[in-house]
């Protein structure tokens, strides 16, 4: 059987992206989403739902923008998913939803991820409230008060979970901004603040409270919320940078992705100095890493102006980032240095970097992850001038809450160790996302605050 | 009458670009110990800056601000009635204070404020305390009045305009010649944090510093307010704002710790222009 060709999504041509911070995708228009939407075969036996880790209902939501039902599609697509426009925009899709579309076997699968954005986007765009207030209501669960330390997508996810069931929750965020990574990691030209802000702005109509600048910890004390709340949800993320180690790493222009990302992406850097803080970029960048977090900073360098070299001890294979973000990244001109590593970086006698020595790779045997382990080649060093490094090699467990939480289980690594529904080692402490998993996606974080949610519902009503 | 979360309730003037601040918080007025700070916004477009917690009394907190940049110009030009976009607080580790014996306080400049509730907090454990105080001149050495407490008190100035003519390091190297002290802290400027960390190392004591290194969000989570602290055995680096800002200065690698701290004198110096330019005459502040 022919499959028509996807749909292509819109978007910036290269010349003009490269300069702003504008958001790259455009999205489908209705008249192509309609056409995409009828690439979609229906069927029976829907694969591409348990691709999905919070398990939307697929088909009936694409059925649905077939039949030009945008607001049907909608709705079908809210009852699952909080954040519609954020996944749609970021979900790893060729690893999920649309890894298991039937229609690989034939061709290109649905652009299931553009549609679910596109349906979002027209329904703010056409006004719709997205949550129309708590629906299912549980008498019992109004005098529930829930405490949320957290406010990336899994604390978000809770909230608006358990405000539609009708308790009382409040979210307690140590920035002076709601969304965790959506705001101070993923940067607007892949998901405009806007956007972030919008489908946050929803939890006011479940009368949610939002706490920010309040860090839990020494401001508020965890045995404080024990006390205070019938169940409190932890959502904090992985957010501690990791450092490889090596010479040089003190140097002034060595940078942590987190940090190069969230003085341009939550304080607005790259509108220095119109807004106060700076962020030192130069003409030559060097970023470490191969994932999101890498093209993200790659991209964002170089809109600042800069050339920007992404070095990676892999192959692009291997590379855990969306797919989509390396080919813009390939398209926008950030130059790939594949199977190599850096082992130290140079710096002049100001103490600023000026050139990282890397070391050429090759990979070896396979290692425990499957992947194929790079290994250094002897005498294939040689320098790379550069102003800055970025390194975007992952973090760890962030200790500023969990050093302060007596009591609770963590891993050896100390990610906090939770049963199948969220259930720490205290039994009103529920957790989920980066800081259980370590450092994952968007839509995992989410799936875990709904297990939590559920979790919580099951603790609280069953307990009374 | 009821002012909104982070209002400036009560601003005094100590010298020239030198000022105090009283601040309607309930959170940070509640939980602030000795040691830790606060991270202020003043405007929608500011920078996070790190601020010292001075004090604190029902429903309000201290601070002591000397402007030497963008943000800390444009937070002392505010005024009585003001409000601060963002306060979020207390942040890092409260003073490891308990009774250690006889204890040497360090305060230089604007230090001195933030020393001032550490060494109240050490008196209070019954430690006996030695109080070191400096500034460049007279009119800086703030709060020299609220020190009362302590059993010893020698104030210094640059320019010998009152006690001591020299520098607080000056007057430790005399004292620490013919007394022993179990602990000492020292707050101020980075040079004068590092030389006495070495008349402590060279002394035998430990020294607690505390860190001005540059921040972002105070959470451990960007690594940009890192330092770098050395020991025979190796070294490692550190968060200021989560595993300090008090670090055993005698473990401080201060080269690296004063480098990292020019690292946007650049930018600094552009965004302190157009601010003056924007502002006009400040010759007053
Ligand atoms: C640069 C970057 C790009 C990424 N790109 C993608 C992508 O394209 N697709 C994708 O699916 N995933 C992506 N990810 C991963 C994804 O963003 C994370 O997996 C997800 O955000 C985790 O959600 P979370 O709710 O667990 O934590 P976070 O989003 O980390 O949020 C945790 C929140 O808790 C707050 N907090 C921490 N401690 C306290 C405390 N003590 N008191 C109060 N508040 C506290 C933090 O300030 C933060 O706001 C990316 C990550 C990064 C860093
Ligand atoms: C834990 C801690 C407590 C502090 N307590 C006080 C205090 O009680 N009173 C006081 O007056 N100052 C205090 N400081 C210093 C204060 O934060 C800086 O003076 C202020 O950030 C300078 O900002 P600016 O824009 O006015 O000056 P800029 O011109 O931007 O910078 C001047 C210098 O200040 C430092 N600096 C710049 N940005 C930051 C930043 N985001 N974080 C930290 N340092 C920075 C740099 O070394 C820079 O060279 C403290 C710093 C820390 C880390
Ligand atoms: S939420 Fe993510 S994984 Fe699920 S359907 Fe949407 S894009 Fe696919
Ligand atoms: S697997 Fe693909 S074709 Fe089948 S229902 Fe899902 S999206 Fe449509
Ligand atoms: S200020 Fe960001 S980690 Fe300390
Ligand atoms: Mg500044």
């Amino acid at each position: 059987m022919a499959v028509k060709n996807r749909v292509p999504v819109l978007e910036r041509p290269v010349e003009e992206r490269i300069k702003s911070f504008e958001e790259v995708a455009l999205g489908y228009t209705e008249e192509l989403a309609v056409e995409e939407a009828k690439r979609c075969l229906q069927c029976k036996v829907p694969t591409c739902v348990e691709g999905c880790p919070v398990g939307i209902d697929i088909p009936r939501f694409i059925k649905q923008i077939a039949e030009r039902n945008f607001e049907g599609a909608f709705k079908t697509v809210k009852s699952f998913n909080y954040l519609p426009a954020i996944c749609g925009r970021v979900c790893p899709q060729e690893t999920q939803c649309e890894g298991t579309c039937v229609l690989n076997k034939i061709g290109k699968p649905v652009n299931i991820g553009a549609l679910e954005r596109f349906v979002a986007d027209w329904a703010y765009k056409e006004g719709l409230e997205a949550q129309d207030g708590a629906d299912v209501k549980i008498q019992e669960a109004r005098d529930k008060k829930i405490a949320v330390v957290g406010s990336g997508p899994a604390g978000l996810t809770v909230s608006s979970e358990l405000g539609r069931l009708g308790f009382q929750v409040e979210i307690f965020e140590t920035l002076h901004e709601l969304g965790g990574v959506l705001v101070y990691g993923i940067p607007e030209f892949r998901l405009p603040k806007e956007i972030v802000k919008k489908e946050i702005s929803d939890l006011k109509n479940l009368n949610i409270v939002l706490h920010k600048n309040t860090p839990v910890g020494y401001a508020i004390d965890p045995r404080e919320l024990l006390e205070t709340y019938d169940a409190v949800f932890i959502g904090v993320g992985a957010g501690t940078p990791k450092f490889m180690g090596i010479e040089g790493t003190d140097l002034n222009g060595v940078y942590s992705a987190n940090e190069f990302l969230t003085r341009i992406n939550l304080m607005r850097a790259y509108k220095f100095p119109e807004y106060d803080t700076p962020v030192y970029v130069g003409k030559r960048v060097a970023v470490i890493g191969g994932g999101n977090t890498a093209m993200d900073v790659a991209r964002s360098a170089l809109r600042l102006g800069a050339e920007v070299y992404l070095v990676y001890r892999r192959t692009e294979a291997e590379m855990p980032a969306r797919r989509a973000e390396i080919e813009h990244a390939k398209e926008e001109g950030i130059k790939f240095m594949l199977l190599t590593n850096p082992v130290r970086y140079i710096g002049d006698s100001n103490g600023r970097v000026v050139a990282v020595e890397c070391i050429k790779m090759t990979l070896g045997e396979p290692d425990e992850s499957g992947r194929r382990k790079p290994v250094p080649m002897p005498g294939s060093n040689f320098i790379l001038e550069v102003d800055t490094v970025v390194e975007a090699i992952g973090t760890e467990a962030n200790r500023f809450l969990l050093s302060q939480f007596p009591g609770l289980e963590t891993s050896k690594y100390g990610y906090v160790v939770v049963n199948e529904w969220g259930q720490t080692s205290i039994p009103k402490v529920f957790a989920g996302g980066d800081i259980v998993t370590g450092s994952a996606t968007v839509i995992s974080a989410m799936g875990a605050g709904k297990r939590a949610a559920q979790g919580i519902t099951r603790y609280l009503l069953e307990s009374v | 009458m009821e002012f909104p979360e982070n209002t400036i309730v009560r601003k005094r003037r100590f010298a020239p670009k030198l000022y105090e601040f009283w601040i309607r918080n309930s959170l940070v007025s509640r939980k602030a110990k000795p040691g830790q700070f606060v991270i202020v916004r003043t405007s929608e477009r500011g920078e996070r800056i790190p601020l010292t917690i001075v004090d604190t009394r029902p429903g309000e907190f201290r601070l002591v601000v000397k402007a030497v940049g963008k943000s800390t110009y444009e937070l002392c030009m505010k005024n009585e009635g003001d409000v601060l976009a963002d306060v979020v607080g207390p942040l890092g580790k409260p003073s490891e204070v308990r009774n250690y014996g006889n204890v040497l306080v360090l305060g230089g400049g604007v230090g001195i404020a933030a020393v001032l509730p550490i060494a109240r907090a050490l008196k209070e454990e019954g430690n006996k305390l030695t109080v070191i105080l400096g500034a460049r001149t007279i009119d800086e050495l703030i709060l020299r009045d609220e020190f009362g407490f302590c059993d010893e008190l020698l104030l210094t100035t640059d320019d010998g305009s009152l006690g001591i003519k020299g520098t607080v390091v000056d007057a430790m190297r005399e004292l620490v010649k013919e007394k022993k002290f179990d602990v000492a802290w020292a707050v101020g400027p980075a040079v004068m944090m590092k030389f006495a960390s070495y008349v402590a190392k060279e002394h035998n004591f430990p020294i607690w510093v505390s860190l001005n290194s540059i921040m972002v969000d105070g959470t451990g989570m960007c690594g940009g307010c890192r330092v770098t602290l050395k020991d025979e055995k190796g070294s490692k680096i550190e968060y200021t704002c989560v595993d300090g800002p008090e670090f055993d200065g005698r473990f401080v690698d201060w080269d690296v710790f004063m480098n990292r701290l020019t690292q946007y004198r650049e930018q600094e110096r552009l965004a302190l222009e157009k601010f003056l330019a924007e502002v006009g005459d400040v010759s007053w502040l």
